[in-house]
């Protein structure tokens, strides 16, 4: 198949994913998004020959509008603009999985610092205040006392970006140290792993160590529900674990999988490609005599 | 081997280079962005902006 990889920076995923598709003698074409300009009806980056579409961008706001790009086109592009836009903002994706029923962390989104304030109070001490946009765990903040929640709205009220003034409060989840990592396929769990660490956050990112865990029967229905409750995907789903189960805090739609094929048995480019595969079918025209 | 853009120290490159890639000068530490492959062309890489990630 011919393979179109939207992308501004090849990173160790993207490297992984190129490899395996080219081993696999697929026909790859990188586009690199910053050399096109893309039109209401037509581009020079080369879409229109392609089987599948797959954003890599890194850059959240060229996923978004690229992934509209690509469907507008009639390209078949994954994941889909209706995916990407529920995963790309955070009060988007947990408005989304309160809506099917999927348990995630108590949030309010406020717009103001002070009902951004009145909105912390009322979840207490601590609680967390994230940007609805961005990753890595970045920007994000553990309030723990009424001075640090007004230096910190007053910081983000002068950061300058409008989304800086989307408030986005949620409850403080009491974790063993860890949080869950899935990547999943239409809801369908490739590989999943644990990242610890002392501090509250536990992303690869900001060096959580990194460990293989089974999926388990709970753990593997909340995966799928959470997929289905931003459009489906190669997604990678975070949870939590309390006391009373599994929460889903954040689902990613160009998801990294460097850190967890280094930690588990899996090959998981092969499976991503797998999955490609089988999408790439799935949407060709068909074919009548 | 090619020359660091900000210090023009040799940068050590891997087998599979492929544009787009990062790779770090390994004397001053610049992240450089691989434009070309054959011969390989680098130049400074753009700066982390706020939606990059995942």
């Amino acid at each position: 198949m011919r393979v179109g990889i939207l992308y501004s920076r090849i990173r160790q995923d993207e490297k992984l994913l190129l490899g395996e598709l080219r081993e696999r003698g697929h026909d790859v074409e990188k586009i690199d998004v910053r050399k096109h300009g893309f039109g209401l009806d037509g581009t020079d980056a080369p879409l229109a020959d392609c089987d599948l579409v797959v954003d890599r961008c890194l850059a959240t706001s060229r996923s978004v509008h690229l992934t509209e790009v690509c469907e507008t086109y009639g390209v078949p592009v994954v994941n889909s603009a209706a995916t990407a836009a529920v995963c790309a903002n955070k009060a988007k994706t947990s408005l989304a999985l309160a809506d099917a029923g999927v348990p995630t962390p108590e949030t309010t989104v406020a717009f103001t610092p002070e009902s951004a304030l009145e909105a912390i109070e009322a979840f207490g001490y601590p609680c967390v205040l994230k940007p609805v946009v961005g990753s890595w765990g970045r920007l994000m903040a553990k309030v723990e006392s009424e001075s640090a929640a007004e230096a910190i709205l007053e910081h983000k009220a002068t950061l300058g970006h409008y989304e800086h003034s989307v408030f986005y409060v949620q409850e403080y989840v009491e974790k063993p140290g860890r949080d869950v990592r899935v990547l999943a396929v239409d809801g369908e769990p490739i590989a999943a792993m644990t990242r610890s660490g002392d501090h509250w956050l536990t992303n690869a990112a900001k060096g959580g160590e990194v460990n293989q865990l089974d999926v388990d029967d709970d753990l593997a229905d909340i995966v799928a529900d959470a997929s289905d409750a931003v459009g489906g995907g190669l997604l990678g789903v975070d949870a939590m674990e309390t006391g009373s189960g599994y929460t889903v805090h954040e689902v990613n739609h160009t998801v990294e999988f460097k850190a967890l094929n280094e930690a588990v048995d899996v090959d998981v480019p092969a499976a991503v490609v797998d999955w490609l595969e089988s999408t790439a079918a799935e949407t060709a025209p068909e074919v009548t005599a | 081997m090619t020359a660091c853009t900000e210090c023009g120290a040799d940068v050590a490159l891997p087998d599979d280079l492929e544009v787009g890639e990062i790779v770090d000068c390994g004397t001053c530490g610049t992240e450089l962005e691989v434009l070309e492959t054959a011969p390989p062309s680098l130049d400074r890489a753009p700066e982390l902006a706020e939606d990059w990630g995942e």
